[in-house]
C-alpha cells in the first residue's frame, strides 16, 4: 500500500497531466472560435482602418501563414507554442507575443497578488468579526460590505472608489502604476468582491465550528475567547474558505482587465480586449492560454493546499 | 460560482438554526401548517415573503420591469434626442441627472438602459436553461458514454474563464443585442447542465422513478414527468442568479465597447464612455454606476431570499 506522501504526489502528477488535455483542447475552441466567426485579420473592421487591396491580402496571409488549410494552422501553433514560441502579434508588429507577455504579465501577477493578500486578510478578518458579533451590529456592517463587494461589478467599484478617494478627498491618483500610491486603488477595486466572497464563507464557517465538539472541549477545559477563537476555530474554518480560493483566483484573473483598463495599469488586461477586436490570432491565443494555465494551476494549488489542511481527505 | 458560495453559507446557517432553537408553539404551527395542506410551493412563498431583504430586492426588482416596459412613457426625452446648445451639463431641473456628450439627456437613457439589462437577464436565462437542462438531463440520466463524453466538454467550457470566452465569442461576432444572447447562452449553459446532472443522477435511482418504470413508463417519460420537476429547486435557485450575472456581463461587455451598440442605452456603456471624463463630468458615470449597483444588489438580495425559501434543510 502506497504512503500518503506517494499518493499526493500520484494526484499531483495526474493533474499536471491532464494539463495538457485541457489547454489543448482551450487553445482548440479558441482557434475555432476565431475562424468559424465572419472577419479577418486581413480586413479590418476597425473604424477608419485602409481595405487592403486583395493581393497585399494574398501576400500577408502568405507570410503569416493564414492560408494554410486551417488543421495544419493550428498544428503549426501547437508545435511552436510548445516551444515557447506564440509567433509576433500582428498588431505590434516590431515585436513578438513572448515579449509582450513578458513584459505584462508581472505588473498584472503583481496587482493580482496584491488583491489576493488583501482578499484573504481583509476577508477572513471581517468574517470572523461578522461570526463572533452573530446578529449584531457589527455582523451586519461585514456582511453588507461582502454582499456590496460581491454583487457590484468592480467597474463600478472602480468608479465610487475614484470619486471618493480621488476627487473628493486627492488621497491617491486617478491612475497610472509608476508609485504604490498607485497601487492601492486597483488593489482595493480588485480585491473587493473576492474578500466578500471569503468573508462570507469564513462567517459560515466559524459558526459551523464555534458549536463543534472540540470548541466546547477547549472552553470547558478554561480557554480564554482569543485562544479559543485562533487556535481551534479559525483553523479548522480555514478548510472550506480554502475551497472558494479557486474561484477567487478566476475573478481577480478575469477581473483585472476592467481594472487595469480604468486605472491605466500596463498590464496583460489591457491586452485582453486590443488583440480580440484586432483579430490579433496569436496574441488572443497566448492571452488566452496565460489566463487558462494561471488558473489550472492556481486550482491545483488550492487543491493540494486543502488536502494538505485537512488531513481527511485522501485523493 | 456565487451560487457555491451562497449554498455553502446557508448550510451552516442552517446548523446555526438548529432546531434546539425551533420553540414548541413554532413547531406547533408548522405542523398545523401542513395539515392545512400548505403545497412546497405555498411554503415557499410563506417566507420569502418573511425576509425583508428579500422582499426589497424583490419590489426594486418589480419597479425596474415597471420602468423597462413603460420607458417610453417614463422618460421625459427621446434616447436619441440631442440638444448640442448644452453639453455635458450637471443635474439641473431639465436634466435632473444633466445631460452627455451629445446633448442626450442621461436620466431617459438611464430609464431606457433599464430594457437591456432586463431583457438581457431573463432571455439569456431562458437560452441557458433551454441548453443546460436536457444536456445535464440526458447526461446524467443515460450515464455510460454518452456521460463521459458530455462531462469532458464541460470540464473544458469549466475551465474557460467564462468572462474571457464571452469577451472571445463577442469581440469575433461583433457587438449586438442577438449577439450578446449567442454569447452568453454558448457560455453559460455550463453551471446549470452540471447543476442538472448531479440531481438526476441522484434522483434516478430513488423509488418514485423505479416506481414510474415498473409501471411501464418509458425512459424519457420517467426523465421529463418525474426526475427533472423534481430536480427544480436548484435549477430555480440557479436562474435567480443567473439573471444578474447575466446583466453584469451584458453591463462589462458593452463597459468595453463589444455589448450593446450605440445609439441604444446600456448601463454599462455609459459608464464606460463616461468614465474618460470622470474627472470633468462625474455625472455622466455615477448615476448609470448607480442604476447598475442598485439593480445588482436587488437581485443579490432576492436570490438569496429565493434560495433560502426553497432549501429544505431550512424547514
Amino acid at each position: 500500500m502506497p504512503g500518503i506522501k506517494d499518493e499526493v504526489l500520484i494526484y499531483a502528477t495526474r493533474r499536471i497531466l491532464w494539463l495538457v488535455p485541457t489547454l489543448m483542447a482551450m487553445a482548440l475552441v479558441t482557434f475555432l472560435v476565431m475562424h468559424a466567426t465572419p472577419g479577418s485579420p486581413l480586413d479590418p473592421i476597425a473604424e477608419g482602418a485602409n481595405p487592403l487591396s486583395p493581393e497585399a491580402q494574398r501576400n500577408l496571409a502568405a507570410h503569416y501563414g493564414l492560408d494554410r488549410p486551417l488543421w495544419e494552422q493550428f498544428a503549426i501553433f501547437v508545435a511552436k507554442a510548445v516551444q515557447g514560441d506564440f509567433g509576433s502579434s500582428f498588431v505590434y508588429r516590431s515585436r513578438t507575443v513572448a515579449e509582450i507577455i513578458g513584459e505584462a504579465l508581472p505588473v498584472s501577477l503583481m496587482l493580482g497578488a496584491m488583491a489576493m493578500a488583501v482578499a484573504v486578510a481583509g476577508g477572513l478578518a471581517l468574517g470572523v468579526v461578522a461570526a463572533v458579533h452573530q446578529n449584531r451590529t457589527w455582523d451586519y456592517v461585514s456582511v453588507s460590505v461582502a454582499t456590496a463587494g460581491v454583487a457590484v461589478p468592480n467597474f463600478v467599484l472602480a468608479v465610487f472608489l475614484i470619486i471618493l478617494f480621488s476627487l473628493v478627498v486627492p488621497l491617491f491618483p486617478t491612475g497610472g502604476w509608476e508609485s504604490p500610491r498607485a497601487w492601492v486603488l486597483p488593489t482595493l477595486t480588485l480585491a473587493l468582491g473576492p474578500l466578500g466572497i471569503v468573508a462570507r464563507f469564513t462567517r459560515a464557517a466559524v459558526l459551523d465550528v464555534v458549536r463543534a465538539d472540540f470548541t466546547l472541549t477547549a472552553r470547558a477545559k478554561g480557554l480564554s475567547e482569543a485562544p479559543v477563537i485562533f487556535k481551534h476555530v479559525l483553523k479548522n474554518a480555514m478548510i472550506p474558505v480554502v475551497t472558494v480560493l479557486g474561484p477567487m483566483f478566476a475573478a481577480i484573473g478575469t477581473g483585472s482587465f476592467f481594472v487595469e483598463s480604468i486605472f491605466r495599469v500596463p498590464g496583460l488586461g489591457r491586452f485582453f480586449v486590443l488583440s480580440m477586436t484586432g483579430r490579433d490570432y496569436p496574441m488572443i491565443m497566448a492571452v488566452v492560454l496565460t489566463y487558462g494555465a494561471f488558473l489550472a494551476v492556481m486550482n491545483l494549488a488550492v487543491d493540494l493546499v486543502y488536502g494538505f489542511l485537512d488531513p481527511r481527505i485522501r485523493y | 460560482m456565487v451560487s457555491s458560495t451562497l449554498a455553502s453559507d446557508t448550510r451552516s446557517e442552517g446548523a446555526s438554526t438548529a432546531p434546539s432553537e425551533t420553540s414548541p408553539q413554532e413547531l406547533r404551527r408548522q405542523s398545523r401548517r401542513s395539515k392545512r395542506g400548505g403545497s412546497l410551493a405555498s411554503d415557499a412563498v410563506r417566507r420569502l415573503l418573511r425576509n425583508k431583504l428579500a422582499v426589497a430586492g424583490g419590489l426594486v426588482v418589480i419597479a425596474l420591469c415597471l420602468v423597462a416596459i413603460f420607458a417610453d412613457v417614463l422618460a421625459p426625452y427621446a434616447y436619441t434626442k440631442t440638444n448640442f446648445g448644452r453639453l455635458n451639463e450637471g443635474p439641473s431641473l431639465d436634466y435632473p441627472f444633466g445631460t452627455d456628450q451629445l446633448g442626450r439627456d442621461v436620466l431617459s437613457r438611464i430609464i431606457y438602459g433599464a430594457r437591456i439589462s432586463m431583457l438581457v437577464g431573463v432571455g439569456a436565462q431562458i437560452i441557458i436553461v433551454l441548453i443546460g437542462v436536457p444536456i445535464g438531463a440526458l447526461s446524467g440520466y443515460l450515464g455510460g458514454r454518452t456521460d463521459l463524453a458530455l462531462t469532458r466538454i464541460i470540464d473544458v467550457m469549466y475551465a474557460f474563464p467564462r468572462l474571457l470566452f464571452v469577451i472571445l465569442v463577442m469581440s469575433m461576432l461583433g457587438a449586438g443585442l442577438a449577439n450578446i444572447f449567442i454569447a452568453i447562452g454558448v457560455t453559460g449553459w455550463v453551471g446549470i447542465a452540471r447543476q442538472t446532472r448531479a440531481q438526476v443522477l441522484a434522483l434516478k435511482e430513488k423509488e418514485f422513478a423505479d416506481a414510474a418504470r415498473a409501471l411501464g413508463a418509458g425512459g424519457s417519460r420517467v426523465l421529463a414527468r418525474h426526475i427533472v420537476p423534481n430536480a427544480l429547486t436548484p435549477i430555480v435557485v440557479a436562474v435567480t442568479f443567473g439573471i444578474p450575472e447575466a446583466i453584469f456581463t451584458e453591463a462589462a461587455l458593452s463597459f468595453i465597447g463589444v455589448g450593446i451598440n450605440p445609439p441604444t442605452p446600456s448601463w454599462g456603456q455609459m459608464v464606460g464612455e463616461g468614465q474618460q471624463y470622470l474627472r470633468s463630468y462625474w455625472h455622466l458615470c455615477v448615476f448609470p454606476s448607480i442604476a447598475i449597483a442598485v439593480t445588482m444588489l436587488a437581485f443579490t438580495f432576492l436570490g438569496d431570499g429565493v434560495r433560502d425559501a426553497l432549501d429544505p434543510k431550512l424547514q
